[in-house]
């Protein structure tokens, strides 16, 4: 495993030295922590408008938002929507880092003597993976705990914030969430693999976004209700999906085609 | 050390059949520092790559230290150290952390001990925390040179070390790898630089998708062009007549006077098949016929003359053959 880590530390070591992408990795979930919070803030100051209340009409009948008031119903309404948004954020910032992961090292000439070395495709792949996935889940799960803290104190009321820590929210950001991330990493480099270009790559890679938004879709269209079944359920498809992406990674990765057919 | 026997790789490209390396056979004794020239395309680096495990062969075998290609590419990439044809670093990582990255995957057992060793070695030690990214061509070459010896491997693959270096960046590279000589290791060098072959190599190989020839660089010239020697003379009127007297001399084969320009010396290229006896009767002769002998000295054919033809005869047989 020292391999893995040597690996592991020099990909952090990189993403430290490039103040850009530092910055995107550190600016992207706070802002999509901040925007959240925001939001119930201000909905709990401003309150609930009239054609909000047609609106909620409907869903008021719902039992989860009994005993709750309009603003509180409210709240809990986009905290579904802000689910998907935190389960969204350990994917967006890895998916990029795992894309550009191989064929960053192909432009940059930095692969060869990388492939030169004993380390074998699994292990090079596992610590790609791990470098890139590891941060995206530390960060959603700091963000979250900062979401928390700041919902707690700032912007709603307690039954609203039980909703936040229910068994559906603890589910998909423990364990839905870093499944995501992996699965987005494997894509990622996969995809980055197979082409030649980074910016193919990145713009490939960022499509894993996708079925996620069956997540935020369904329940609007009202095929998918979110609980914490729907969540295991989804982790259960995206566990298997992991492992036979890990498999397809290892397979998929030519060290020939990379080396001689890349120009 | 290296031992080759039919090593052949076809890539496919657009439907087509490329043939990189065409049934090589080819040994590379241990200790020795053997030139591997050829043109561009010519599949230098795809050897190298072939030998360190990179890529698998179509067909035939190789053993590296002993280790059989394909059946031990890890053991084979442990062993053996490769200077890629650019030096690849992370640009954004200090020189040492470029280095101690190699260190720990080699397995090195005291990375950070051996990253300084070679730092030092090759005069990188006071810019050790420096971006490698703001290093010159000639120190990232260096250091990357560092990066293929960490491990201290028996067998170095040096795929165009001095390519695209200024004059003393070269010099110190090429000084460099004669101490890598003088610790005993094996040296495979790619390269266009005749020069530097024939400076380093103890033998060298002609390549051209399949080995042309290979042997020691003056053995090879005397297969070519044989023994020659050049007397330069004092202006003389009748430079047939002299010609003609040295080829009388027993053991010379044929004369070539080169006229001289504007009554200058002229000079007599000889060639013959013993020059250590033949040349004292040569000047004899020549001094009974009323000559004067200003210089006499052997004839060496530069490398590249010897490597030139080579290519040619052999695009010549390419042609023949079709």
């Amino acid at each position: 495993m020292n391999a893995v880590m040597t690996i592991i530390k020099k990909e952090w070591a990189e993403v430290r030295k490039n103040k850009l992408v530092l910055s995107v990795v550190l600016f992207v979930p706070l802002l999509m922590t901040a925007i959240p919070l925001v939001m119930l803030a201000l909905m709990g100051r401003v309150g609930v408008s009239q054609s909000d209340y047609e609106e909620l009409g409907r869903m008021l009948n719902n039992p989860i938002f009994a005993e709750l008031s309009p603003v509180e119903a409210m709240q809990s309404v986009m905290a579904s929507n802000f689910l998907v948004l935190f389960l969204m954020m350990p994917l967006m910032v890895p998916v990029t880092i795992a894309a550009y992961s191989i064929v960053g090292e192909k432009v940059t000439r930095s692969l060869e003597p990388l492939l030169a070395t004993p380390i074998s495709t699994t292990k090079l792949l596992l610590a790609k993976g791990l470098a890139a996935a590891l941060p995206g889940i530390v960060t959603a799960w700091v963000s979250y705990a900062l979401f928390l803290i700041g919902a707690r104190i700032f912007a709603v009321s307690d039954r609203v914030f039980d909703i936040f820590v229910n068994p559906m929210w603890l589910v998909a950001m423990l364990v839905l969430a870093p499944l995501l991330t992996i699965m987005a990493v494997n894509v990622g480099i996969i995809v980055s693999s197979r082409t030649s270009d980074p910016r193919a790559a990145e713009q490939l890679g960022s499509l894993i976004i996708v079925p996620l938004m069956i997540l935020f879709i369904g329940p609007m269209a009202g095929f998918i209700q979110l609980n914490s079944t729907t969540f295991w359920i989804s982790a259960l498809i995206v566990l298997i999906a992991d492992v036979v992406l890990v498999y397809l990674g290892v397979k998929l990765f030519q060290r020939e085609t990379i080396l001689t057919r890349w120009k | 050390m290296i031992r080759i026997e039919g090593l052949t790789k076809h890539f496919r490209s657009d439907g087509r059949e490329i043939r990189a390396v065409d049934g090589l056979d080819l040994q590379v004794r241990e200790g020795e520092v053997f030139g591997f020239l050829g043109p561009n395309g010519a599949g230098k680096t795809t050897t190298v790559r072939l030998l360190t495990g990179l890529i698998a062969p179509t067909s035939g075998r190789a053993w590296v230290n002993g280790l059989e290609l394909g059946r031990e590419d890890e053991r084979i990439r442990a062993s053996v150290g490769i200077l890629t044809e650019s030096p690849g670093l992370y640009e954004r990582l200090s020189a040492r952390y470029n280095l101690e990255i190699f260190a720990e995957l080699y397995g090195c057992r005291d990375p950070r001990g051996q990253v300084q060793k070679y730092l030092r070695l090759l005069d990188l030690w006071d810019r050790r925390d420096t971006e490698a990214g703001t290093f010159s061509k000639g120190m990232k070459q260096k250091l990357a040179i560092a990066r293929a010896l960490l491990h201290e491997p028996p067998v170095v693959f040096l795929d165009e070390p001095t390519a695209a270096l200024d004059p003393e960046s070269a010099k110190t590279v090429r000084e460099f790898i004669e101490t890598l000589r003088g610790q005993g290791r094996t040296i495979f060098l790619c390269t266009h630089n005749l020069d530097e072959a024939e400076r380093l190599c103890d033998r060298i190989g002609v390549f051209k998708q399949r080995l042309i020839a290979v042997d020691a660089p003056d053995a090879l010239r005397r297969q070519l062009f044989g023994r020659q020697t050049v007397v330069q003379l004092a202006p003389i009127d009748q430079p047939d007549r002299l010609a003609r007297v040295v080829s009388s001399v027993p053991g010379v084969k044929h004369v070539q006077p080169l006229a001289p320009e504007d009554g200058g010396s002229l000079q007599l290229v000889i060639s013959l098949s013993d020059p250590a006896n033949q040349n004292p009767a040569i000047v004899r002769a020549l001094i009974e016929h009323g000559a004067d002998v200003q210089f006499v000295n052997e004839l060496k054919h530069s490398l590249e003359d010897v490597y030139l033809s080579l290519i040619h005869a052999d695009a010549e047989n390419q042609r023949g053959a079709q």
